[in-house]
């Protein structure tokens, strides 16, 4: 579908309209237009709640993909526990909310005259945009991954997809015996137990089809990032011997051909190579120039509003933003609710909530009938950001009561984002 | 009970104002909505986690409180609830109380 300039004033009202002159307004006739970019977790959730607390706002969500599919629960696809079509969603049910679906991807922004341009060449206007790119992967820092990942030899499987299920293959068809070797990023990286979430569940797939492969955890980090004591509490006690853990070893280099990966201590053979490289903030947020941290990475945002800090009318939520609130999908959702919250408010002329409070959710798990999580609510205090409440935290130890919430609280966030 | 009263007055001149939203119904809606994440949208679940939906005011209130201090046996929900105020927790039992 493509929407010239032209076509989309007649579909997007007055309030488009106005911005297109340069002369957007919150006057009560016109109807404000929000677009947002991405269709994860967080600009879903956005586009939903913006239509659901502000009715006379136009809504616009662009996304290039056919379908959701959840990176949460996918180290599950890895482990066997599901498969792609448990994990992959339609957006069917967010149209009835009163939200415009474009199937496209953005490739240009102007953050002066308010526009976003589409790769089909539609220029779409907006009062507020919102940005919700997820991450961007910096194959790059990885030497051979590029063309590792080409040819199908390596893969990451950080954003839930073709490459999942490839991954899931690979492990399918390594011999028992074989060794799993998998990098994790050096922090902040998306989904902080991610990584050893997936050790686990390749490890309860290799206890009961191949029980003499091996784990190998390369870890950028000096030490277990996310819920340690669940983690190691599981490879001891549930898979004796099978994950043989190694901090400070990122990935230098890695060879396809070889079945290789590189470390400043050694090269490391595998039979299968999960490779995870570093991250920063979906490209997105680049076009927008909103990607403005001192390296360049991330977007720092105000916390009660999501909107750039450079960068007026953008707001960033999700993976993307600067904080210290923790890169996962629950995360994404909850931002948005206060972002949408916000722009309502922003749009109508009044003050956004001085001191929201968020929650972060996150269940990981450990075994095909054990889980356990971590848990925080996030204050938001004047000159400190958000502030975690005392007494959140982690589980210890895994077990079948958090498992079964645990598949309670994907079922409920899905309906949450899509329904 | 005084506490009570005002977010009942508060309540009401909110809806009074209809439209104008006061900091307090901003802050309310939030907040309940974040619980949706887990306990599904509208407060309705699916599974093992409880619905929040047109739940008792009253058992709402206590169950926070008694996830707070340790006195009800709780998974996460002692974690979530020390991050909340007595104020809000109020709120937000009304807020859920009042969904069908």
């Amino acid at each position: 579908m493509t929407l010239n300039r032209r076509d989309f004033l007649k579909v997007s009202g007055a309030g488009a309209a106005a911005a297109l002159t340069g002369c957007a307004t919150t006057a009560s006739s016109a109807r404000p237009h929000v677009v947002v970019v991405g269709a994860g977790f967080g600009g879903a959730t956005c586009a939903k709640y913006l239509r659901q607390w502000g009715p006379n706002i136009d809504v616009t969500l662009i996304e290039p993909n056919d379908k959701f599919v959840s990176c949460p629960i996918s180290n599950w696809v890895l482990g066997g526990l599901r498969t792609m079509d448990d994990i992959t969603h339609g957006y069917d049910n967010l149209p009835r909310h009163g939200i415009k679906m474009v199937k496209d991807s953005v490739v240009a922004i102007d953050p002066a005259k308010r526009f976003v341009k589409t790769r089909s060449g539609a220029s779409i206007a907006y009062d507020r945009l919102v940005l919700a790119p997820g991450i961007e992967i910096l194959t790059g820092t990885v030497k051979g991954f590029n063309e590792a990942e080409t040819t199908g030899k390596v893969v990451h499987a950080w954003k839930a997809g073709p490459q999942t299920a490839l991954l899931r293959k690979q492990l399918e068809a390594m011999p028992d015996g074989g060794t799993f070797v998998m990098s994790v990023p050096a922090a902040p990286y998306r989904c902080p137990p991610g990584p050893y979430e997936r050790a686990c569940m390749v490890a309860n797939y290799f206890k009961q089809a191949k029980p003499k492969s091996k784990i190998i955890l390369l870890d950028g980090n000096p030490d277990v990032v996310s819920k340690k004591p669940l983690f190691t509490d599981a490879w001891n006690p549930l898979y004796p011997g099978m994950v043989d853990y190694r901090p400070n070893n990122a990935p230098l280099a890695v060879d396809g051909s070889k079945m290789t990966v590189t470390t400043e201590f050694d090269d490391v053979r595998g039979d299968v190579l999960n490779v995870v490289p570093r991250q920063r903030a979906g490209e997105l947020c680049a076009m927008a120039g909103a990607r403005n941290d001192s390296a360049g990475n991330w977007c720092a945002v105000n916390f009660t509003t999501f909107e750039s800090t450079t960068v007026p009318n953008v707001h960033i939520i999700g993976d993307s933003v600067l904080s210290s609130l923790p890169k996962s999908g629950h995360m994404a959702t909850n931002m948005a609710k206060i972002c949408a919250a916000a722009i309502v408010e922003l749009l109508a002329g009044r003050q956004p909530d001085p001191i929201p409070v968020v929650a972060n959710t996150c269940y990981s798990a450990t075994s095909s009938s054990t889980s356990g999580y971590v848990a925080n609510v996030y204050r938001f205090e004047a000159g400190k950001g958000y502030v975690s409440a005392p007494e959140g935290g982690a589980t210890p130890k895994g077990d079948a009561l958090n498992f079964t919430y645990n598949e309670s609280w994907a079922k409920n966030i899905w309906a949450e984002v899509l329904s | 009970m005084t506490k009570k009263i005002t977010l009942a007055i508060v309540g009401l001149a909110g809806l009074a104002l209809s439209g104008i939203a006061g900091a307090a119904d901003i802050h309310t809606q939030s907040i309940a909505s974040t619980c949706m994440s887990c306990h599904g949208p509208g407060g309705k679940s699916q599974g093992a986690i409880p619905s929040l939906a047109g739940l008792d005011k009253e058992y709402f209130v206590k169950s926070m409180k008694d996830f707070k201090a340790g006195t009800r046996a709780a998974s996460i929900m002692k974690r979530h609830a020390n991050g909340y105020t007595d104020a809000e927790v109020e709120a937000m039992a009304a807020y859920f109380a009042g969904l069908k």
